[in-house]
């Protein structure tokens, strides 16, 4: 929960600086916080703070607050936001870079399983290129709550009955090109950690 | 003609492949040669970009140049996210020169070619444009007998980018549907979220959104849901028994890929649709598509 | 003229206060200038444009001698007019001037001082060798002639109309549409009074029509325009209405008479809530009264078998006259008021209100329509399928403050939503909500309207409306539209079943607005508004000298303002009549005859036909009232035997010199 008193000396104006200098997020402090984005979205009724007011505690510089909010890892990137912002702010692209910069941060709840998707997706793409949706799912399940393993047998089931779930390890042959995609050049993002 | 290049993406490889099955066998009935970009990699969708964007972009960007390499000037690419992805890659190399000079930088240490335009192209809009209402609508060989569709188009395939259809009630799937004489309900919902990988992480707010989807499209008179996507296919199709269980409804309605009517309707052979690969709705499947084939059972 | 032909310069260098002087090392400017040849004397001080700054020229002429004056300040556009003064009266002839800008060109444009103090040394070391080379002209007067051209006749025209008609002076006012009234006379209420749009304008539409000084000319358009202030021409194509205005008594006959007995051609001035016949007028209070036949949806245009009743209801009137043409007025005017107006937001546009899509999503000027006694309902509010209303949400900011559509903030549509609001309220007791993101209450009487809404229990919610949908969850929901929005306020996400919604559209530039700024060589804002001359200081006048704005075309405004500014318009214009001429600069080109060729490679160039060929003795012409100092004939004459007055080809030189001559 947000506490309701703020010192100002908890605001952190430098980083709501560098958040508006990142791709797509050059809006942010020209927002009217009208809440067109939060109206349009279909995930702001089950968030803790809907996303006019995390554009409002980051452009105010309130970090850990705005990167601890359960919002960020609600957001389906729907762009339903960017799409009717009359300031035309790319929301999604602002939410995108709160959870990078929360994994970075370890600002989000042990055992969230949406933290931990993504970071198995890429470390499995980063291996092998493409990603198994099967392996990927278990090893979410795993590292969160190994119970959700059992709430989805059923759909597993639905699946294998259909031919839809492959347990082949999908991988692509130039792995050795992936190494020098990912080895060149600077890292302009980085300063986001 | 030259061929299309495609990328399937991961989920046409699994839990969608009923859309990899039925788009192929309807571009073949269309005479549009298809040819796969070889050994293309995961776009770099949602959960790669959570964690790095610059490198999305570059991973990504590898598609992009193996299609280049490979001659293509367009490249098909049916699901929603990876569309999206291989759209803003483009579209942000373009437009930031930090992210530009990163992307093709790493490109030529892979030996790769530097971004040139490719156009990324969703196999909905190439329909539609290339190929046309009036072909499709003189190509029909098997009249749609089945019920009223909702035409959902999700999120991905409309916003930010506006260039398969409009971001606010789009409806080029609504057309080429009634092209081949399918019935389709007036759906509110059309873009509206189907909670994407929630449906995992956070799984009962996932379904719920499911849920909406399917019983606004109830509501609204429809006997079955059409999709562009594979994650809105399977989101849609995979958990309706559990939300028959969570809210008593009676839901159970299929759920296709807009490929699998048109490719019906225009004479593809209904073994290579992937309907058999339908969760729900199997019995309107089952009914539906047995007028016309007697063997319809065997394959639903 | 040199230092030893007894040049001798004063150069004033401003402080502007710190607005020059915090950029720029003012005393070193003065320092570096008293070195350069020829001057006698230079000085730095705090405001030139003060009495006492003015004084320090007109003393130093007579105290050193002075013959040429340089004052380095602000732009020339500001005070040219004001150091020229004190140079003539100081005894000089007032083109022994010079001015230089370092403060809009200099001092607010750049950051490092010692850099602004060098570009000042060398703008005003061009200055001075400039000025050397000035010599002594004279101002010509042009008369003004006392008529002038009105276009628009909304309010804004009415009101200039009637203020310049009152004063004595001619006026044509030209109306595109079949009735003068523009958007005000669709209104039915008028916010915050509450006073009846019609009782108020009426009384001025038959002024106007009544006013033996105006010429009204309606159902037609400007075409075209040349001249100058004081004396220019224009072309009036007066489009036929196929009823003779002379002849017509305004009895009406015709329309009952008309073949089609219903009514069938959607009513534009209803919004197309309603239809009208093919011969109409557009509402019963219609300026001029006399109706017009669409020759679209005439029969007789399409077959020539009309049975031509509205003819024969005539009688021995003649009135209708289906053989009309077009016709064309040619008039001379010394001033234009152009009153435009606006257009109101495609609501279509935003897609996600559903607008064309949902029949009861409205515009605010279809409820306007709604509202009005003389509108389709006659005064009932209520749905296309006749149902009352018994919920409505009222969404703002449609087409306004949003980047994806129009920047701007339309003005008026809080006060309109407002006062909508109001009145359907009142009209069918139904729950209102407006649905706004800053609720903007600046205007006199403004904020107590809204307090008194308050008081009422309309519903404010804070929040930009997300969508407006037919997706119902419920059966509270079940065949009603859903409003989606976050009341920021509350911080609630809310879904709203309403009804009826009313958008409250933006106001935009008229669709052609372009194409009249080109007509009257005017200048645009980046939005399609036209462009005033200075935002605070000029805010009827355009950069075109004589032709004068009022009303909306300038940007969105509401019926007070509207009106103060065509006043403030036609106050201007008089101030021109009233005076009889006005003073020109000497910025024209003229032709060195001895030197002219008589090619005519300069004839068909000037933009202004102010060149013509003296056939007896071969040469070109320039008239002087014409010329507009562009200098397109000077750059193209190929003898170069066309001069310009204070452009000069040495002049020029020798200020490119001065320029670049690093000391």
């Amino acid at each position: 929960m947000l506490r309701t008193l703020k010192y100002q000396r908890e605001a952190d104006p430098e980083w709501a600086r560098q958040v508006s200098e990142r791709p797509g997020c050059e809006g942010l402090f020209s927002c009217l916080q009208c809440g067109a984005c939060s109206g349009s979205c279909p995930l702001s009724i089950y968030m803790d703070l809907t996303p006019r007011r995390v554009i409002a505690l980051v452009r105010e510089g309130f970090r850990r607050d705005a990167l601890s909010s359960m919002t960020i890892w609600l957001c389906a990137s729907c762009y339903s936001c960017a799409a009717n912002c009359p300031r035309q702010i790319h929301v999604t692209d602002l939410m995108y870079s709160l959870k990078r910069e929360a994994i970075r941060s370890r600002l989000y709840p042990p055992r969230l399983p949406a933290p931990i998707l993504a970071q198995e997706f890429y470390a499995m793409v980063r291996k092998h290129g493409r990603n198994s949706e099967f392996w990927l799912v278990l090893r979410m399940a795993l590292r969160s709550n190994p119970l959700l393993l059992l709430t989805m047998l059923r759909n597993g089931w639905d699946l294998v009955r259909t031919g839809r779930l492959s347990l082949r390890r999908e991988r692509i042959h130039g792995t050795s090109e992936l190494v020098a995609l990912s080895g060149a050049g600077p890292r302009p993002g980085r300063a986001e950690a | 003609m030259k061929p299309y290049g495609y990328f399937p993406g991961c989920s046409l490889r699994g839990t969608g492949a009923g859309y990899e099955y039925s788009l192929l066998a309807l571009f073949r009935v269309l005479d549009l040669p298809v040819e796969e970009i070889q050994d293309w990699n995961c776009c770099g969708a949602t959960s790669y970009m959570s964690i790095d964007e610059e490198s999305a972009f570059v991973l990504s960007a590898r598609n992009l140049a193996l299609a280049q390499k490979a001659g293509c000037k367009d490249l098909l690419a049916p699901c929603s996210a990876c569309y999206l992805v291989l759209r803003k890659t483009q579209d942000y190399v373009a437009r930031y020169p930090k992210i530009g000079s990163h992307v093709q930088e790493s490109l030529r240490a892979a030996g790769l070619p530097p971004l040139n335009g490719v156009r990324v192209r969703h196999p909905l809009e190439v329909l539609y444009s290339d190929v046309g209402l009036e072909r499709i609508r003189s190509r029909v060989v098997r009249p749609w007998r089945g019920g009223r569709v909702a035409c959902y188009y999700g999120c991905q395939l409309v916003r930010p980018y506006d260039e398969v259809d409009r971001a606010h009630n789009p409806t080029r799937m609504d057309e080429l549907l009634a092209a081949i004489g399918a019935p389709t309900v007036d759906y509110p919902l059309k873009t509206l979220c189907c909670g994407g990988a929630l449906t995992g992480t956070m799984h009962p707010i996932g379904v719920r959104m499911n849920y909406i989807l399917l019983k606004e499209a109830v509501r609204k008179g429809a006997q079955a849901v059409v999709t562009v996507c594979p994650l809105c296919q399977y989101n849609l199709d995979a958990h309706q028994a559990e939300i028959r269980r969570k809210t008593g409804t009676t839901i159970d309605m299929p759920v296709f890929f807009f490929t699998q009517l048109l490719g019906w309707a225009l004479g593809a052979d209904p073994e290579s649709l992937g309907l058999k690969r339908a969760i729900s709705g199997r019995k309107s499947i089952a009914q539906w598509f047995a007028k016309e084939s007697a063997e319809a059972d065997a394959y639903v | 003229m040199s230092e030893r032909d007894g040049l001798r310069i004063g150069v004033y260098v401003c402080h502007c206060g710190t607005n020059i002087a915090g950029t720029v090392d003012v005393r070193a400017v003065a320092e570096s200038a008293a070195a350069l040849p020829g001057v006698a004397v230079s000085r730095d001080y705090k405001y030139m444009c003060s009495d006492p700054g003015q004084d320090l020229i007109r003393q130093d002429i007579q105290k050193f001698g002075l013959n040429r004056i340089v004052v380095a300040a602000c732009s020339p556009h500001l005070h040219e007019h004001t150091f020229r003064t004190a140079t003539r009266t100081g005894g000089l002839n007032e083109f022994y001037f010079q001015m230089v800008n370092i403060r809009e060109q200099d001092s607010w444009v750049h950051e490092h001082k010692g850099a602004a103090t060098r570009k000042a040394i060398d703008l005003v070391r061009a200055a001075a060798r400039r000025v050397a080379r000035h010599r002594a002209l004279e101002k010509s007067r042009t008369p003004i002639h006392p008529a002038v051209l009105v276009v628009g006749g909304g309010i804004a025209g009415i009101h200039a109309a009637l203020t310049l008609a009152n004063a004595g002076k001619h006026v044509y006012l030209v109306e595109r549409e079949p009735s003068i009234g523009g958007h005000m006379a669709k209104f039915d209420k008028t916010f915050p009074t509450l006073d009846c749009a019609a009782c108020i304008l009426t009384p001025k539409m038959s002024a106007v029509k009544n006013h033996p000084n105006i010429t009204l000319w309606t159902y037609s358009e400007v075409t075209a325009v040349e001249g100058y202030i004081g004396n220019y021409k224009a072309t009036i194509a007066r489009r036929p209405r196929y009823i003779d205005e002379d002849l017509c008594a305004g009895c009406l006959e015709c329309i009952d008479a008309c073949v089609f007995r219903q009514a069938k051609v959607p009513d534009e001035f209803n919004e197309d809530l309603s239809r009208r016949k093919p011969i109409y007028v557009p509402f019963p209070q219609a300026v001029p009264l006399v109706p017009v036949i669409d020759p679209e949806a005439c029969i007789e245009f399409h077959s020539h078998k009309c049975k031509k009743t509205c003819v024969t209801a005539c009688g021995e009137r003649h009135a209708v006259n289906l053989r009309a043409e077009e016709k064309l007025e040619r008039i001379d005017i010394g001033s234009i008021v152009l009153a435009t107006g606006f257009r109101a937001y495609d609501a279509r546009r935003s897609a996600n209100y559903g607008y064309g899509v949902y029949p009861n999503v409205y515009t605010a000027l279809e409820v306007e329509r709604l509202i009005n006694a003389s509108g389709p309902t006659a005064g009932e509010v209520v749905l296309r399928d006749g149902r009352t209303p018994q919920t409505v949400g009222i969404v703002h900011c449609v087409g306004s403050r949003d980047e994806n559509t129009n920047r701007w903030c339309s003005r008026v549509c809080c006060m309109y939503s407002l006062k909508l609001a109001h009145l359907v309220k009142e009209r069918t007791g139904a729950e209102v909500f407006n649905f706004y993101i800053d609720m903007r209450t600046p205007g006199k009487g403004f904020e107590e309207f809204y307090q008194k809404l308050l008081s009422e229990r309309v519903h404010f919610v804070r929040g930009r409306v997300a969508e407006v949908t037919d997706w119902a969850l419920d059966s509270s929901e079940e065949g009603r539209l859903v409003i989606r929005v976050e009341d920021t306020l509350a911080g609630l996400f809310r879904r709203i079943p309403v009804d009826m919604v009313i958008l409250s559209t933006g106001l935009e530039p008229q669709p052609d607005a372009g194409d009249v700024r080109r007509l009257f060589n005017i200048s645009s804002s980046p939005e399609g508004f036209f462009l005033e001359r200075h935002p605070k200081l000029a805010p009827v006048n355009t950069f075109t000298e004589g032709v004068l704005l009022a009303g909306c075309c300038q940007g969105p405004k509401d019926i007070p303002d509207t009106v103060a500014q065509a006043g403030a318009a036609a106050a201007e214009a008089l101030a021109l009549i009233d005076a009889g001429s006005v003073e020109t600069d000497p910025n024209t080109a003229y032709v060195m005859e001895e030197a002219c060729s008589g090619c005519k490679t300069c004839v068909p160039l000037c933009p202004y036909h102010a060149i013509s060929f003296a056939q007896a003795a071969r040469k070109a012409e320039i008239n002087q009232a014409l010329c507009k100092g562009c200098g397109t004939c000077v750059a193209a004459c190929p003898s170069s035997s066309i001069g310009q007055n204070l452009f000069e080809d040495d002049e020029i030189f020798e200020e490119s010199e001065g320029l670049l001559a690093y000391a």
